[in-house]
């Protein structure tokens, strides 16, 4: 089974850490976005600087692409073992590119193996040796007959004022290259009607922060989640954020919560191997109700594991993170667009209810592009504000839902008391039983008062065909691989996402779940950790697991062979 | 009208304990700060971390935050970064200023973040009942260490100087006056002040008499704007202990530059 059916079309371009194959994703990535296409760019990388094998892929189509393709239709090989390493990858009709080719591959591919003169040109023009994917971009254009001057423009706004008439000089040569050859591939591509923004998981969530008021956003490097940091880093000059890369995670999340006391809007950052360190001031949040949104990137566990690739084996970590008993909010967005509204309803929800709100990314949301609209005029909850201040104001009143007013230092006549310790209204240490047991009921009552959010919220996402009585269960990136599988499946099948992942939407899921006489559960972790927690949640026992857990990403087509066995067995 | 910080909390500090000198020290600045129209007591942040010394904050009638132990100096600077109008002061025991986060406060102190940090500093865990810190002197007995400590005691003094902290004293919780004048000398600086006050523990570790032949008052117009020369004074003696303020050297504040990108 090939993607033609569905007319997605997919490039790949690889080459050592440095060759500049992320830029070059990138940019053909904008310039399709910009031509109208859906886009998907997955980039794949060892944990390096030089050398190794980098490489994007770029999926498109008219219609969206949830996911990336494992066909290629284009190979731009940067180096020699680009083709060795992807060569088994290409459709029947793919076209290579690369600056020269072994004997056994031109055989194999004819005249679909082509010979552009990357690095030669590069040479030429006395440019740096990076500069050969502007020649593969230019040759790529005329291949694909997409709108060469508006590559041109692209490339403009990459390289700005840094080489950038010698990257414009190697596109042409590239261009003109191909034009010489009148070479072009046989699939004939239609773009949409709309232009999108492209961005990453992080970059979506960052920008979500940002329309939901986001004041401070603090992290300690640490890939998948450092894009969020780069992102909001660049823009303090127009957004007026302020950014914070301190000495450690535990610097990190205890600067969060002073800022948060203080008043201000914050949210931090980390893998999960980051959280893991502020496990301690995680539950501080949660005695001392402070507004805060963490996001968590996963990647492959435990420890360091394999730290540039993918993984979905932190849900239960995370539900259950910090210690002692507390409430909090754990979204687990599935694509950019989750991403960017986990953003805006984490900093709304912190700030409402006084507490924790966790966002479950992953490497494969976090660092792969896709095309999407970024929202505006998205709504702003600062939250319940102390009114009248009196001397007698308790910061941590006992109120009927269990939200008290805040107020923050520099309030006349209000004593702004906040601490780790167990406390009375007015935050003095308490010891006694008694009041003990009163504050953590109050801060239970939150919970109930949460529980009717639920019904205003998109707990769950369903999709396909809702009557049927196959069903699949998913939760995170893994949306995109199965929305882009569900494209070929041979019968109908519901397929029900779940995002909100604490508070557990129960009663929903169950009126999902409860008339379905299979239920497929997929996720990539070794647990089944989601069939575990439906369990728990809603007693609800699924037919069966598909696990992946060698980090690496879904396959759609894979996946979608997979099920198709499953549903017609 | 003075004001009151007092609050209705039972004090839990052993009878007798120099905590309580240091508690009616601060409140004291503060009044006298207030009454002379220098500060405004709602615009003033007390923390602490976690500890004997912790304490504190219940026992003073204006905002707090009561940190993990540990870590209140981040939060400090996290504080002062949200709300640059706040005076932010806090307390740290010498467990989670010297042992556990360490680096916060060389962190703190490098980025010169304008928060004033008073370390309670009496040489051992108290709250615990008697174990040996990053303080306690080598050959210390304690319930963790029954046949003598084995490790050198931690040097904050130096320490503080060298990482490039603006504002360094030490001072003597007994003597009253003299913690008076350096905890508002640090109040008043711009930038990162530290101020380590021996605070002998009387129930575990109680070192007044053996402090009382050593302590001694530095001439402060010798030392307080020349790097060099506090390091000097720090290192050149080492059966006494010199208090004092070392250094007050004025340099761009971390939150000053933060929001002026």
């Amino acid at each position: 089974m090939t993607n033609e059916f569905h007319d997605v079309f997919t490039v790949g371009i690889g080459g050592a850490a440095g060759d500049g194959v992320r830029e070059a994703g990138q940019s053909l990535g904008t310039l399709l976005s910009d031509l109208g296409f859906e886009v998907y760019i997955s980039f794949t990388y060892p944990s390096l600087i030089r050398g190794g094998h980098n490489f994007s892929r770029i999926s498109f189509s008219k219609e969206k692409v949830w996911c990336d393709h494992g066909k290629l239709d284009v190979l731009i090989a940067l180096d020699e073992q680009t083709i060795i390493l992807h060569k088994d990858e290409l459709n029947p009709d793919a076209v290579v590119l690369a600056d020269s080719f072994e004997a056994d591959d031109i055989s194999r591919l004819g005249a679909n193996a082509v010979v552009v003169p990357m690095s030669s040109s590069s040479k030429v023009l006395e440019a740096p040796p990076i500069t050969r994917n502007s020649v593969a971009l230019g040759a790529t254009c005329y291949l694909l007959d997409l709108h060469f001057p508006q590559m041109q423009d692209v490339l403009r706004q990459v390289f700005r004022e840094r080489r950038l008439e010698v990257n414009i000089r190697l596109a042409d040569i590239g261009f003109e290259h191909m034009q010489k050859l009148n070479f072009r591939h046989s699939r004939n591509l239609t773009p949409g009607q709309h232009t999108k923004d492209l961005v990453d998981g992080n970059m979506a969530f960052g920008k979500g922060l940002e329309a939901a008021g986001l004041n401070f956003y603090i992290a300690y490097p640490m890939t998948p989640a450092t894009g969020i940091l780069h992102y909001l880093a660049l823009k303090q000059k127009d957004s007026g954020v302020r950014v914070i890369q301190p000495e450690s995670e535990l610097t990190v999340i205890n600067m969060a919560l002073g800022v948060a006391y203080a008043g201000k809007r914050v949210a931090i950052g980390s893998a999960t191997g980051g959280f893991a360190l502020m496990q301690e001031a995680l539950s501080f949040s949660g005695i001392a109700e402070i507004p805060l949104v963490v996001a968590i990137s996963q990647r492959q566990g435990p420890a360091t594991g394999v730290p540039t690739y993918s993984s979905q084996s932190d849900l239960r970590m995370v539900i259950h993170s910090g210690h002692g008993e507390f409430p909090r909010i754990v979204i687990a967005p599935g694509d950019a667009d989750e991403s960017f509204t986990a953003g805006v309803d984490a900093l709304n929800l912190a700030w409402r209810y006084q507490m924790p709100v966790l966002v479950l990314l992953d490497k494969l949301l976090s660092e792969h592009s896709v095309t999407m609209q970024i929202p505006t005029g998205v709504p702003i909850d600062r939250g319940l504000m102390a009114e009248n201040v009196s001397e007698q104001y308790g910061r941590f009143a006992i109120t009927g839902d269990g939200i008290s007013p805040m107020a923050f230092p520099g309030t006349s006549n209000a004593v702004v008391k906040t601490t780790s310790y167990e406390h009375d209204e007015n935050g003095i240490t308490a010891e006694e039983a008694l009041p003990v047991k009163a504050m953590i009921d109050k801060r239970f009552v939150k919970t109930e008062t949460l529980l009717k959010e639920l019904d205003r919220r998109e707990t769950i996402k369903v999709y396909g065909d809702k009557e049927s009585k196959n069903v699949i269960v998913f939760w995170g990136s893994t949306k995109g691989a199965m929305l882009e599988a569900a494209k070929y499946f041979t019968k109908p099948v519901k397929l029900v996402q779940i995002l909100w992942v604490e508070p557990f939407d129960s009663k929903r899921v169950t009126e999902e779940l409860k008339g379905a006489e299979r239920i497929i559960n997929v996720e990539c972790n070794h647990d089944g950790q989601m069939a575990s927690l439906l369990r728990e949640k809603t007693g609800i026992v699924v037919t069966q697991s598909i696990l992946k857990y060698d980090s690496r990403p879904l396959e759609p087509m894979e996946l979608a062979a997979q099920i198709n066995s499953i549903i017609n067995g | 009208m003075a004001i009151n910080l007092t609050t209705t909390s039972k004090i839990t500090w052993c009878p007798g304990c120099p905590n309580s000198q240091i508690l009616v020290s601060l409140r004291q600045v503060l009044q006298t700060m207030v009454a002379e129209n220098k500060l405004r007591i709602e615009d003033v942040v007390m923390s602490a971390g976690i500890g004997c010394h912790g304490k504190i904050t219940d026992y003073i009638n204006m905002n707090s935050f009561t940190g993990l132990h540990g870590r209140v100096i981040p939060a400090m600077t996290g504080i002062k970064c949200a709300n640059p109008k706040l005076t932010v002061i806090g307390s740290c025991g010498d467990g989670d200023a010297f042992s556990e986060g360490l680096e916060h406060l060389v962190h703190a102190a490098r980025r010169n973040s304008d928060i004033k940090v008073f370390v309670h500093d009496n040489q051992l865990f108290a709250l615990t009942t008697g174990q040996a810190s990053s303080r306690s002197p080598k050959g210390f007995k304690g319930k963790s260490t029954p046949f003598g400590s084995i490790e050198e005691p931690f040097d904050p003094i130096l320490t503080m100087l060298s990482v490039g902290a603006t504002f360094v004293a030490r001072t003597y919780a007994g003597d009253m006056k003299g913690t008076e004048r350096v905890i508002r000398a640090a109040i008043e600086h711009k930038g990162f002040s530290f101020v380590d006050i021996i605070q002998p523990c009387i129930t575990f570790f109680d070192t007044r008499d053996f402090l009382k032949e050593r302590m001694y008052w530095i001439d402060e117009k010798e030392s307080t704007g020349d790097l060099k020369k506090a390091i000097e004074i720090v290192t050149s003696v080492t059966d006494k202990i010199p208090l004092g303020i070392f250094l007050n050297t004025t340099k761009v504040t971390f939150e000053e530059q933060l929001h002026n990108l």
